[in-house]
């Protein structure tokens, strides 16, 4: 499955965080998928489920425990300290609390800023120059949509949530990575303030030639932005699909579930009780056995707890891992699908 | 229920048994070193017994201050609230602290954002909930106890025997919102306010608690203020809907209607922003440009102005008043309502001239 | 179509309701305190050039007397000038005070820092080191270092300093743990940014003002401390005067002059508030909020 040009390749991914006496979560368990040069890789899931120790990972901001994450056919996990740090320009992260994410103390010329006169010498790029680090910054903060007049010598805490989610796209973006992990974003803003930032990281792929991997619990936004879905549950990977298909046929109970909670905005629809997820997510330090999806799964049987479901094909490029997905493998599949998709 | 309530020496007539809530010209200004910010500028609406209202707005349209002024929940001191309140029968403006007291928790109640910062940490959430029914109700240590039970297990909460000695760090977030809401039914309220009870949660929580929110409403028949940014989040629970902006009701509008033939720019320009699981990948957004105005000093004329894709000079100079549409409770703010001849020649002209707003524009490129 | 969608995104010029600048004024306290401390710094600087009296000579005025228009701060239980040792004895109180808790800051803080961002080994390591240096009894120490050192004000200092690392090196370390878990620290790292460069740009900024109002109050404590050694004849010789000899000295005889330990030790809460305050006034002018959203 895993192709060799995939620009980002995740395999096997373990991260497991001890919290004494013996005991671990088990955030991320097993997980693997490859992003294609390009693409908008979506990552859903409810809080808790590993979305963000995922996306971690891939940074090796902690470490993971086993597997490897292949960039550009390099494996990271191997790489030492300072042979990773050389590959840190090229692979960039923007956290959800955009308050956190920015230095209270320093002015946002700096935050910007900083990246490039780290590296300009290292890298001999074109922005050696004082003066040629300045135009950077302000074009990047043109880019995303703020004055770089006004907004250069000013500190994060005189602009709002979504100005310093910019801000911090635009440190993200100063050193041309070709890979942006976005962990939630847009959680935090409003709905207005959240189309912006959406529209922009979309602008951004495009003018930045970016590959991106979005990381939210809000399955409308990521439907928007991504070209494929991966579902994650309790740090398993429940299933992976292009997103057009994952939203109109969802395979794993989980994905169901999922979308039968997106709120509509339409008051014709009237908010059905049924295909909603009942109950809590249980403990990732003691995880169920078998499927771990089958404490809450409606159509859970004796098999899923005895063994677990691996990811297999049901669709052309559609994977699940369950022992009874909602859609069956079919040999007509492939066919089936591409018509539904040129309709 | 209604009764007469003599306060502060007035005698106030029996009101119709429907209208439980209704607020008058309410103004509420905060002393800040820029000056006076006017958070609630004016808002008049009217809740029936039983019913759900709407409250939708960005950040900083005053949606909290407008639910912490009905309540009189305000910071003691910088804060100026005026007009008129009138709540199952009390007059609430000009009520003391301590009249205040027998009325929330008992007769009105609220459910907060953020569920840990509302939640004693230091409490286990047993003795949260019976301290109330015992204050109030003036419960038996064992009969709060017994009702606590009831009341957890009837807010999904599972094995509610356990879980009353649990602090509220060891719950997850869900289950915290759901402690805090068994909290504020505890008393059996009339009026709930819901001040963003769901955006600390994700969807499938949030889902939930929404239910659990409406299945207890029905069975109590109380009414509720349900305040959020999201319109995709009352579209389908509420009766009416009231869209503030800059401190003022824009638009209000049973449910339906509003979504139907909705009349204000602002309305319109936030149902756009929701992206929308049914649409396919990468459709653009319809995203408000720029933000709310600066309450301190708002623009003249329409507080929207500066961002609306129909604005008009006479929109930049001339304040829109709140009149009402064809439809009955339906009240809008806008020169150039959406839908109407002048709207669309609004929106027209604004093309022509290539005005940068049009949030159509967007979709087109 | 990126540009389309750049075009209509908004400057960050438009006005915002909240994070707008604040006009920023210094409070009257403030200035209080800031007259004060020249006050007291400047009288230590020039006391040998001032028309003041010998510290230590001994008038033929009443010992223990009052206050009088010769003695404005009246005479010690020798018949020695209060005013002149006050004075002189800022100078000592004053460098000792503030030469200890800079050592202090430089070695405990740097600890700290390094304890709390780093965790794991090198903070279990830093850590237990820490809890030694702090169960060690400190007259223990003092007497060791004098014993091999011998006595002298820089001595004293070095004591003093010794002691006040382990207490700011924990107080930094658990301020560094909170601000090296924000997402701006990850960021920085994210960018290939070394530790380095991480604590010192990013993280110290962040912990230094928590740290600077504690580092006061240390001061203070390390004047008073100063007193005790001096009081046991381990710090600077009486005769010379120093305000935490005078306190110590002037405590034997509270029950019967109590002036003559309140007046040093007035001074040296005064100036610790004035400290305070002149600290909280520029904390507030140069605060930077998180941002209010
Ligand atoms: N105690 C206060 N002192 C001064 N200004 C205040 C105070 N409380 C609120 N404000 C201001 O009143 C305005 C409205 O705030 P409010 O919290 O009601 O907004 P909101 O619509 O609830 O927004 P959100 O979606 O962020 O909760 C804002 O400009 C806010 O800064
Ligand atoms: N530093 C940590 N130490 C221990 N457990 C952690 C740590 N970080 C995350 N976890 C746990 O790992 C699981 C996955 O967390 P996370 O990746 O943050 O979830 P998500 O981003 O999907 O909400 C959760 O159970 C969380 O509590
Ligand atoms: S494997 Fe079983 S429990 Fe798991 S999702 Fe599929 S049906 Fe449900
Ligand atoms: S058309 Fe004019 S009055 Fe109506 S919302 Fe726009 S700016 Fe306001
Ligand atoms: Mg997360
Ligand atoms: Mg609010």
């Amino acid at each position: 499955m895993t192709t060799n040009d995939a620009l980002l390749s995740v395999e096997n991914l373990v991260v497991e965080y001890p919290v004494g006496r013996g005991r671990k979560v088990h955030a991320v368990s097993d997980v693997s998928f490859d992003v294609q040069a390009g693409e908008t890789l979506g990552v859903v899931g409810e809080s808790g489920c590993g979305k963000s120790t995922a996306g971690k990972a891939i940074v090796q901001l902690p470490r993971p425990t086993s597997g490897s994450v292949l960039f550009e056919g390099t494996d990271l996990v191997k790489l030492d300290g300072d042979q990773l740090r050389r590959f840190r320009p090229r692979l960039q992260m923007i956290f959800q609390d955009p308050v956190s994410s920015l230095n209270p103390r320093r002015r946002v010329e700096d935050i910007v800023g900083d990246p490039l006169s780290v590296w300009s010498a290292e890298l001999e790029s074109s922005v050696a120059s004082k003066q040629e680090r300045k135009a950077k910054v302000a074009e990047v903060l043109e880019a995303v949509g703020l004055d770089p007049v006004s907004a250069a010598g000013r500190r994060p805490h005189e602009f709002s949530g979504g100005q310093c989610q910019r801000i911090s796209i635009a440190r993200a973006l100063v050193l041309e990575p070709k890979v942006l992990i976005c962990d939630e974003p847009v959680s935090a803003l409003d709905v207005s303030i959240q189309a912006q930032i959406i529209n922009l990281l979309e602008a951004m792929k495009a003018r930045f030639s970016l590959t991106l991997v979005f990381i939210s619990h809000d399955l409308a936004v990521v439907r928007n932005i991504s070209d494929r879905v991966a579902v994650m549950y309790l740090g398993k990977l429940c299933e992976l699909a292009p997103s057009d298909v994952l939203y109109r046929t969802p395979a794993h109970p989980y994905t169901a579930a999922l979308l039968a909670s997106i709120p509509e905005p339409d008051p014709a629809i009237v908010p059905s009780t049924t295909g909603r997820l009942t109950g809590e997510l249980p403990s990732s330090i003691d995880p169920p056995s078998g499927c771990r999806f089958r404490t809450r799964c409606p159509r859970a049987e004796e098999r899923c707890a005895a063994e677990e479901p691996v990811l297999r094909e049901v669709a052309t490029g559609q994977r699940v891992a369950c022992h009874f997905p909602l859609v069956e493998a079919r040999p007509a599949a492939p066919a089936n699908v591409a018509s539904q998709q040129s309709a | 229920m209604s009764r007469g309530h003599t306060t502060a020496g007035h005698e106030y007539p029996e009101i119709p048994a429907e209208t439980l809530l209704t607020v008058e010209d309410l103004r509420t200004t905060f002393d800040t070193p820029r000056g006076k910010l006017t958070a609630v500028d004016g808002v008049s609406f009217e809740l029936e017994a039983g019913r759900t209202l709407g409250v939708v707005g960005e950040s900083g349209s005053g949606k909290t201050v407008l639910s912490r002024s009905v309540m009189r929940l305000l910071p003691k001191r910088g804060a100026t609230s005026t007009g008129r309140v009138r709540f199952n029968g009390h007059e609430m403006v000009g009520l003391t602290q301590k009249q205040l007291r027998g009325i929330w928790g008992t007769e009105l109640a609220m459910v907060f954002q953020d569920p840990m910062t509302s939640l004693n940490p230091t409490m286990r959430i047993g003795n949260q909930i019976t301290e109330s029914l015992r204050y109030h109700l003036g419960m038996s240590s064992s009969e709060a106890t017994e009702h606590a039970v009831v009341l957890l297990s009837s807010v999904g909460i599972p094995t509610p025997e356990r879980r009353l000695h649990d602090y509220p760090h060891q719950l997850s977030g869900g289950l915290r919102q759901r402690v805090t809401i068994a909290i504020a039914l505890a008393c059996g309220p009339r009026l709930l306010f819901a001040d963003e009870p769901t955006t600390a949660l994700d969807v499938t929580v949030q889902a939930q608690i929404l239910d659990l929110l409406a299945a207890q409403q029905r069975e109590r028949s109380m009414a509720m203020i349900l305040v959020t940014h999201d319109l995709g989040v009352v579209a389908g629970r509420t009766d009416d809907i009231a869209v503030m902006y800059g401190g003022k009701i824009v638009e209000q509008a049973p449910t339906k209607t509003l979504f139907a033939e909705m009349r204000m720019p602002y309305t319109e320009a936030l149902l756009g922003s929701i992206p929308r699981a049914d649409q396919p990948s990468h459709t653009p957004l319809q995203a408000i440009p720029g933000r709310p105005p600066d309450l301190v000093s708002p623009p003249p004329g329409c507080r929207f102005a500066p961002r609306c894709p129909y604005a008009q000079p006479r929109c930049r100079h001339e304040e829109p008043p709140l009149r009402e549409a064809p439809t009955k409770g339906h009240r809008f703010a806008c020169w150039f309502p959406v839908g109407t001849p002048e709207g669309r020649q609004a929106l027209e002209e604004n093309r022509v001239r290539g005005v940068a707003l049009d949030p159509a524009r967007s979709v087109t490129t | 179509m990126a540009e389309a969608l750049v075009a209509i995104e908004d400057p960050a010029v438009l006005p915002d309701t909240v994070g707008v600048r604040q006009p920023r004024r210094f409070t009257v306290l403030f200035w209080i305190a800031v007259v004060w401390l020249v006050l007291i710094i400047a009288l230590a600087v020039f006391a040998s050039v001032l028309p003041l009296d010998s510290p230590t000579q001994v008038f033929a005025c009443i010992p223990n007397s009052a206050p009088s228009w010769h003695h404005l701060l009246g005479c010690d239980e020798l018949g020695r000038d209060m005013l002149s040792r006050i004075v002189f004895g800022a100078r000592v109180s004053l460098e000792v005070g503030f030469t200890a808790v800079f050592i202090g800051l430089v070695f405990g803080g740097t600890a700290g820092l390094v304890a709390g961002y780093f965790g794991g080994k090198t903070d279990l390591i830093i850590s237990s080191a820490m809890n030694v240096l702090l169960a060690f009894p400190a007259l223990v120490l003092a007497l060791a270092v004098i014993a091999f050192l011998g006595q002298s004000l820089r001595n004293v200092i070095l004591i003093l300093g010794l002691l006040s690392i382990a207490p700011l090196a924990r107080l930094v370390r658990a301020s560094t743990v909170v601000y090296a878990q924000r997402e701006f620290v990850t960021a920085a790292r994210m960018m290939g940014f070394r530790s380095r460069r991480i604590l010192f740009r990013e993280v110290l900024p962040n912990v230094m003002p928590s740290t600077l109002s504690f580092a006061i109050v240390a001061v203070a404590v390390a004047i008073v401390a100063e007193g005790a050694l001096s009081f046991l004849g381990l710090s600077v010789r009486p005769p010379a005067p120093t305000w935490g000899n005078m306190i110590a000295e002037g405590s034997t005889y509270l029950s019967e002059n109590a002036w003559l330990a309140l007046c040093p030790a007035a001074v040296l809460c005064l100036t610790v508030l004035a400290l305070n305050f002149a600290g909280d006034g520029l904390r507030s002018f140069f605060d930077v909020k998180d941002s209010a959203l």
